[in-house]
């Protein structure tokens, strides 16, 4: 059972990350992640999102008609977001600034929903809560990932340090939006061969996933 | 009239929703496969934001704004949303069963999509007008469409194209859409 309930959390991280490999999600991934303290904040705020709604969701799964239960879950997750957004103005203010609309866009990210939909409203409140937990870190950890490159390599700095000599000229495309694309392109497909690479050595060595 | 054309080619071509703002990345990512899918697609995004972003003025403007409930937008914009969808796929099919037929897939997939919640929050942040904001839905919509299709040639063409197997699929999507950006940057500044 242990290594069950580890494995529910553990395949968020990497084999099912949902930017890289669910390719869910995406518009936070570019928007925010020019700078890395931004990236940071919105992987908190959609894994806080995504624990809350699936453990709501698991808990209400068996009083819900099965007819409307996508308007049930999307009004459980508006509510959580919405509440997650005025704690953020009130303590954060000028993070909520950065992050604008894309701080509401957090309602309709495909991740949380498809995470309700097809974990959640299928299991009990446990396992549900750590599948939210894990797939958020997968996504908070890939949103870093992401955001330290452009950061690093586009300004120079990580989270408003200068890292990089003085002599560095940073070239503004990794910031702006065409850099964001093909980063994530040649990341996408760096996982893509990661987990090529695991599957085939473990094939070499006679196990099974 | 000077103002709406130049807020309508702004829309269009300066901050394309999908190239400079990265929303809709789902659909563009998912749908632009072929050509005729994603004109489709295309089109009915354009119909279905023009639509919702007038009602959901209306109900911020007369509803959210005098009870002062203005804290609630993103909820009530959401539910608007993916009602008014509903509804408009009831419509549809009653009535118009050739265009239900085109279109009754892609409804659904766009009840609930970044692009569609995230234009009328745009447009209420910016306190556009109400014929501002029909006019930005639309050269928006429009601007969906025009990267939706550029992306599907594109994506046409790789197909024959020989591709390093890592980056098949979605990784060279990507970076065909970092290109196509980088040319979109180029109308960056034309208008303000």
């Amino acid at each position: 059972m242990k290594q069950g309930l580890w494995g529910v959390f553990s395949k968020g991280l990497v084999l099912e990350n949902p930017i890289f490999v669910l390719a869910l999600s995406l518009c936070p991934a570019l928007a925010v992640t020019s700078s890395v303290i931004n990236a940071m904040t919105m992987g908190l705020v959609v894994t806080f999102v995504m624990t809350m709604n699936n453990w709501i969701v698991s808990i209400v799964r068996n009083w819900v008609n099965p007819n409307v239960r996508v308007p049930v879950y999307i009004t459980s997750i508006a509510t959580i977001v919405t509440v997650s957004e005025l704690l953020l103005q009130a303590f954060a203010p000028l993070l909520y600034k950065d992050l604008g609309v894309y701080l509401s866009l957090v309602v309709v990210f495909a991740i949380i929903l498809s995470r309700a939909e097809g974990f959640a409203s299928k299991n009990t409140p446990l396992p549900s809560i750590l599948d939210g937990f894990g797939m958020g870190c997968g996504f908070f950890l890939a949103m870093t990932i992401i955001a330290s490159i452009r950061e690093v390599i586009g300004n120079g700095t990580f989270l408003g340090f200068v890292v990089m000599p003085s002599s560095y000229s940073p070239p503004l495309i990794m910031i702006l939006a065409p850099g964001a694309f093909i980063l994530i392109g040649y990341l996408v497909s760096g996982c893509k061969m990661l987990i090529k690479h695991v599957e085939n050595s473990k094939a070499a060595r006679g196990e099974t996933l | 009239m000077m103002d709406y054309f130049l807020l309508f080619m702004g829309a269009v071509i300066v901050n394309n929703f999908v190239l400079t703002r990265f929303l809709g990345l789902c659909i563009f990512f998912g749908v632009s496969q072929n050509l005729s899918a994603s004109a489709g697609m295309g089109m009915a995004v354009t119909a279905v934001m023009t639509l919702s972003s007038a009602f959901a003025w209306l109900v911020y403007e007369f509803v959210l704004v005098p009870f002062d409930v203005t804290f609630l937008t993103t909820i009530t914009f959401v539910l608007l949303i993916a009602s008014f969808v509903q509804l408009l796929e009831m419509v549809v099919k009653k009535y118009t069963p050739n265009l239900h037929k085109m279109w009754g897939i892609y409804l659904m997939l766009i009840a609930t999509n970044c692009v569609v919640l995230g234009l009328p929050l745009i447009n209420v942040e910016s306190g556009f007008s109400f014929g501002k904001s029909i006019v930005h839905a639309f050269g928006s919509g429009i601007g969906f469409a025009l990267a939706m299709v550029l992306m599907a040639s594109c994506r046409e063409k790789l197909r024959l194209a020989d591709v390093p197997k890592s980056l098949e699929g979605l990784g060279v999507a990507f970076i065909v859409a970092g290109c196509l950006a980088l040319s979109f940057f180029g109308f960056s500044g034309m208008i303000k």
